[in-house]
């Protein structure tokens, strides 16, 4: 069982095709139990129903990073080893990344509106949400618009490295150029400043189920790229012949 | 090297190589934004060095396509792929002309276009240094966005949605070193930053950029 295995297509269809029906399951268990159960937490005290929000706004943002983060991966393997799937992979995440960073920022401006007082603040976090927002929409609109599928993948491999330094760049400029709203991080395994774990018990929960939905769609959008390449090598053929 | 820096400069100061339309457009973003925000000096010094940095920006996006847009249609891009020089030279090489030929104008003109803005004149020295220092990098990844995109027909729209977010950590140091210029204070921490981000470009994205051309001209 190794990565390069699933360079080939075959295999890798039949393999995630055999385990799509249990993620399927699992991310229907989990994120609805997340989420109720996070429905169900007492009020904070400060802010009251409003902390319910975290329960999306913290895996989504999670992910966002993430998804990211496991493109660059997907698109260097691509790069240095020519892993077919590993590049169709990248493009499949995109969306799914950028539809989760969309998600951050919103539930964090409906957050951010009664506790903070403003829908929008230029604070780094923020900001650099926004900028990596763009750095998605960028990589894929380079996706779309290039024709050949393996100079497509190439370039945009080449765009992820570089816009990788960048918004992890942009970040640090960001605190460098304002200090923000924002708290700094939640979860942490040291000792002391953490939340209770009334709260921290769903959001755990809510976070495999959002990491679990990623997977599921992932592995969907995979199968459906795969395909549509077979379909365009089957119509090549069909012009041909 | 030398050979195909002076045939870019050429080719650009020639009639229709539109070798200061990036300086005549900087002039209008900063005439523009007085009717916008309104003719008080205090307003205009406090917007004055985003807005420049923000104008340079600008200018500079608006002739990357021509960094290896014309030579992809003539053909000479192969040419210059089969030459004895690294297509890294290449790319160096063109960025380089690009920063001469729109970089360096506005680093020299900028003093100007601050008094315009009502620039603090201790603020002048700074912007002067923020876009010397600056401007090199901004050339470096708009050469390195040109490249991604020199296959595409329509790239000009993509390409600035690709090279604007790369452009983010040099605007903010630069024009933070402006500001605190501005306010009378010591930008050397952001200098040296912006120093540190535009020798990196140089160091780097020349791989990049090469590597993304031989991707499109295969």
């Amino acid at each position: 069982m190794s990565i390069w295995e699933y360079a080939n297509p075959v295999k890798f269809m039949r393999t995630s095709g055999a385990v799509l029906p249990w993620l399927i399951g699992a991310t229907a268990i989990c994120l609805p139990v997340g989420l109720i159960w996070g429905w169900t937490v007492p009020e904070d005290y400060k802010q009251g129903a409003t902390v319910k929000i975290m329960f999306l706004h913290v895996p989504s943002a999670m992910m966002a990073i993430n998804i990211w983060v496991m493109m660059l991966v997907t698109s260097l393997i691509w790069l240095i080893r020519r892993h077919h799937v590993s590049a169709l992979a990248a493009r499949a995440a995109a969306p799914i990344g950028a539809v989760m960073t969309v998600m951050a920022l919103v539930t964090g401006a409906v957050w951010g509106q009664p506790t903070w007082g403003t829908w929008w603040e230029w604070d780094p976090r923020l900001t650099s949400f926004l900028i990596l927002l763009l750095f998605y929409l960028g990589y894929m609109a380079l996706w779309s618009a290039i024709e050949n599928p393996d100079n497509a993948a190439d370039l945009t491999g080449v765009m992820c490295l570089v816009g990788s330094v960048f918004a992890f760049l942009s970040r640090y400029a960001a605190h460098f150029w304002n200090q923000g709203l924002h708290q700094g991080s939640t979860i942490s395994v040291a000792p002391g400043d953490r939340i209770s774990s009334v709260y921290s018990y769903p959001l755990y929960t809510c976070m495999l189920g959002f990491f679990l939905l990623f997977v599921t769609l992932l592995l969907i959008r995979t199968r459906t790229e795969i395909r549509r390449r077979r379909t365009a090598a089957l119509l090549a053929r069909e012009m041909r012949a | 090297m030398l050979a195909l820096l002076i045939r870019d400069l050429r080719l650009a100061t020639r009639a229709g190589g539109g070798f200061g339309l990036g300086l005549a457009f900087f002039l209008i973003v900063c005439t523009l934004v007085p009717f916008g925000v309104g003719p008080e000096g205090g307003t205009l010094a406090l917007i004055a060095p985003g807005i420049l940095w923000v104008g340079a920006l600008l200018a500079c996006l608006l002739s990357l396509d021509r960094i290896f847009a014309l030579d992809w249609e003539d053909g000479s891009l192969d040419l210059l792929a089969t030459a004895p020089v690294p297509m890294e030279g290449a790319v160096l090489v063109k960025a380089a002309a690009h920063w001469i030929t729109t970089g360096l104008p506005l680093v020299v003109a900028a003093p100007v276009f601050g008094i315009l803005l009502h620039l603090p004149s201790g603020a002048q020295g700074w912007l002067v240094a923020a876009l010397l220092l600056g401007t090199p990098a901004l050339s470096m990844l708009g050469a390195f966005g040109a490249a991604l995109t020199v296959g595409l027909r329509r790239g000009g729209l993509l390409m600035s949605l690709l090279v604007l977010p790369l452009y983010v950590p040099t605007l903010i140091f630069g024009a933070e070193a402006v500001r605190r210029g501005a306010a009378g204070g010591d930008g050397t921490t952001p200098l040296v930053l912006l120093a540190g981000i535009t020798l990196a470009t140089l160091a780097a994205i020349p791989f990049a950029a090469a590597g993304a051309l031989r991707v499109n001209l295969r």
